[in-house]
């Protein structure tokens, strides 16, 4: 007797009901939240930013990615992701060739989902500072209506944006490290302050990034480390010196921090496999980030923390590999 | 009740055991042909000693053992040899077994005890009887028991372990025999500790199986040191070594055997089986099977003659649901899909799980995102990514040193893998290839 369209696959016949799609779609799922307080803080250009990020990252995936591989929500992630690190009045045209960027040389030069070493959207960030440093840290100060587009977004191509006409604002990273200028607390908590689209409102990614850790789609040791490192560095600053070095909470809620940490640096691909080594990883960060911001020549450290410590991680997950059960050493790969 | 360890990682695959749990024993009757594959156990495949035409009566031999290592075959039903031929086995590759035409209302012949009773035999004797019993290991891996109860002089055994843990979803065979007959495993923990020579053992019960620890809690005897310990509801609970760390926290050292840190560790419905074959006088010819699933009609525990057919064990639980897909042996964790329904019921086969759609896995993978779940998930702490991505460019040597040979299938790797890659199939094909090579 056979069996007319029966199965026959390995063992196990059973498996978790999570799948990479199915990951990739509930990040996306939980940006809404934080897309939603840019838009109320930014007003329109926000959506415009995002689409625009995201229609390079995903139309560079569908030409140059494999066959079907935008089911899987990766791209997405990277061109929203992309999107939350720019500021709100950026040409358009530079948030796709952002995408575009990151997509191409940030993952699939390397092979595509899972082979890459950089985080795709951090380098397409890296890739468009280097290019238009005016740009990118050009931040729109609110004035007008709350439906007016902010700064150049609708700028052509390779046409000078007019930034020099329009008001801008400062970062808090900025106010402080230049002008010794601190901003409130509340501000930072609840975004009211002048910034990428993502920097803002850091409880709202707080907790965004707390039920994608809940739902174990999120490693949750390497926030830990980021957080508890810049922490304790940042209050022994403030003791050493009070004028020039911003506290701790200060430290965490400003700047891109709370989303590089939450979203950028979990990215499971360009972060370890090992549990010591995340909060390696997250550690590295930290430190990174403390000592760009305190003595770099940059305002804000997250983006090149974080890309550095991506570069380090085939090193991280080497030295930090298990111990096998009932062995005396370590693996020695 | 004493504290536990608890081995680390493992899963939590959905217990899935309601559909048998509460349902008796019950013997299902006699099929119209039996089939005993010589190859039923670990070690050397027994040799055929019955010709076509030879009338066979129930507890019969009809295979010799092949050496040490091998065990000998019975026949399970009265009848005639059909033939000795290749037939389909249930790993799906052919082997050589043993045809009998079943006469279903045959009387049991009247004769004497093939098994002797048990009482005041030396531990020789009740090691040799228990060979010429062909009682193997009944979890799974039907390993020979004699062998088991003879480990080598230098070895010294201190404790008998009786593994109840059943950690596999939807299987309930041996649940059903702690309910049920929990005096046959005190009588086999007896004979084994006897055998070993030990004066201590432990069962290991997973907690959610409440009436069978209280049912081996009300039939403990006083007379010998053996205590009843629940432990917690974790794939893989039941692995010889994750057993042995939960119980005594004891580290089985990699490459080594459990009787290296000084224990046996022995199935429970295999030790209710010695205890059996000493009862009834009659060899391992029986055997309870859990046939279960979502696709199946009347899921049941079952007494079982070795050799059944798969589509006669079907045919006696009402036969299969329109949409069952995939049929497998033993548990859904590590048991293998049946290709063709003419393979038997072994001596080894704990379950059929018949699933359906439903609960099968999806055909496509997706590329590693390095979410490192299967590191968190393997009980042996081997790295599954790094020897996945090795397996995938059969870098077979290097997977080597990575302690590939660590490796036993367990399946947490894919079963928690978003991506769906078939890690321990491939780890399963590296360790061929390594043998093979190896052979070479």
């Amino acid at each position: 007797m056979t069996l007319p369209h029966r199965l026959i696959t390995a063992s196990p016949h059973l498996r978790v009901r999570d799948s990479t799609p199915k990951i990739m779609w509930s990040v996306v799922g939980s940006l809404v939240p934080i897309i939603a307080t840019a838009t109320w803080l930014f007003g329109p250009s926000v959506p415009l930013v995002l689409l625009a990020a995201t229609a390079g990252a995903t139309l560079t995936e569908r030409v140059f990615g494999n066959r079907g591989s935008l089911g899987d929500g990766s791209a997405a992630i990277t061109g929203l992701l992309l999107g939350l690190s720019l500021p709100a009045g950026l040409p358009l045209w530079m948030a796709f060739v952002g995408g575009a960027f990151g997509i191409g040389f940030g993952k699939l030069i390397f092979g595509g989902l899972g082979q890459n070493v950089f985080n795709p959207a951090l380098l397409g960030r890296a890739f468009l500072q280097a290019a238009f440093p005016v740009a990118l840290t050009t931040w729109p100060a609110r004035t007008g209506a709350w439906w007016t587009l902010a700064g150049d977004n609708l700028a052509w191509p390779f046409i000078s944006p007019q930034v020099a006409d329009a008001l801008t604002g400062a970062t808090p990273l900025g106010l402080m490290k230049f002008e010794q200028v601190p901003t409130g607390l509340w501000d930072l908590v609840v975004g009211s302050t002048g910034g990428s689209l993502g920097e803002t409102a850091g409880i709202v990614i707080l907790v965004s990034g707390g039920y994608l850790a809940v739902r174990n789609y999120l490693n949750w040791r390497i926030p830990a480390g980021i957080f508890i490192t810049v922490a304790i560095l940042a209050s022994l600053l403030q003791a050493v010196d009070g004028v020039r070095y911003a506290g701790p909470m200060a430290m965490l809620f400003s700047g891109g921090l709370m989303l590089g940490a939450m979203y950028m640096a979990t990215d499971m691909v360009t972060s370890p496999v090992t549990k010591v080594g995340s909060w390696i990883f997250g550690i590295g960060i930290g430190l990174l980030v403390v000592l760009i911001r305190y003595w770099g020549g940059l305002a804000e450290g997250v983006m090149y923390a974080i890309l550095l410590m991506n570069a380090l991680v085939p090193f991280i997950n080497r030295a930090t590999q298990p111990r096998t059960f009932g062995a005396r050493t370590r693996l020695q790969p | 009740m004493p504290r536990h360890s608890l081995f680390r990682h493992g899963v939590h695959p959905p217990d899935l055991k309601e559909l048998t749990a509460g349902i008796p024993i019950r013997r299902m009757p006699f099929p119209k042909e039996i089939v005993l594959p010589l190859r039923q156990h670990a070690g050397k495949p027994a040799k055929a000693i019955v010709r076509p035409g030879d009338r066979v009566e129930r507890g019969d031999k009809v295979g010799e053992a092949d050496g040490y290592v091998s065990s000998p075959i019975h026949a399970s039903a009265a009848g005639t040899v059909k033939e000795v031929a290749l037939w389909p086995h249930p790993d799906g590759s052919y082997a050589t077994a043993v045809r009998i035409a079943v006469e279903p209302y045959s009387a049991q012949a009247p004769r004497p005890r093939i098994i002797p009773d048990w009482h005041g035999l030396s531990r020789e004797e009740l090691i040799e009887a228990v060979r010429t019993a062909g009682v193997v290991g009944l979890g799974g891996a039907a390993f020979p028991t004699h062998v088991k109860l003879a480990p080598p002089k230098d070895a010294t055994i201190e404790v008998l372990v009786i593994n109840g843990c059943e950690c596999e979803p939807f299987l309930t065979t041996d649940h059903r025999t702690m309910v049920e007959y929990p005096e046959r495993v005190y009588t086999g923990i007896r004979i084994m500790m006897q055998c070993l020579g030990v004066d201590r053992a432990m069962i290991g019960v997973e907690k959610n199986k409440a009436d069978a620890i209280a049912a081996l809690e009300a039939a403990r005897p006083d007379d010998i040191n053996v205590t009843v310990h629940p432990l917690t509801v974790k794939y893989p609970q039941g692995a010889e070594k994750m057993l042995i760390t939960s119980l005594l926290n004891r580290d089985v050292p990699s490459g080594k055997l459990p009787m290296d840190v000084g224990v046996v560790v022995q199935n429970v419905a295999s030790v209710a089986t010695i205890a059996e074959v000493f009862e009834t006088g009659l060899p391992l010819i029986e055997r309870i099977v859990t046939v279960t699933g979502d696709g199946i009609r009347q899921p049941a525990n079952l007494i079982v003659p070795v050799g059944t057919k798969t589509s006669d064990l079907i045919e006696a639980c009402g036969g299969l649901m329109p949409d069952a897909k995939e049929i497998i042996f033993g548990g859904p964790m590590m048991g293998a899909a049946v290709v063709n329904l003419d393979a038997p019921v072994l001596k080894g086969t704990t379950g059929v799980v018949v699933l359906t759609e439903d609960d099968c896995r999806p055909a496509e993978s997706y590329p590693c995102i390095k979410c490192g779940h299967c590191i968190d998930a393997c009980p042996v702490f081997i790295n599954p990514q790094l020897l996945g991505s090795l397996a995938l460019v059969e870098r077979y040597e290097e997977m080597e040193d990575h302690h590939l040979a660590d490796c036993m299938l367990c399946g947490c790797c894919s079963y928690t893998c978003p991506s769906n890659i078939p890690l321990s199939q491939l780890f399963q094909a590296a360790k061929a290839a390594v043998r093979k090579s190896k052979a070479a």
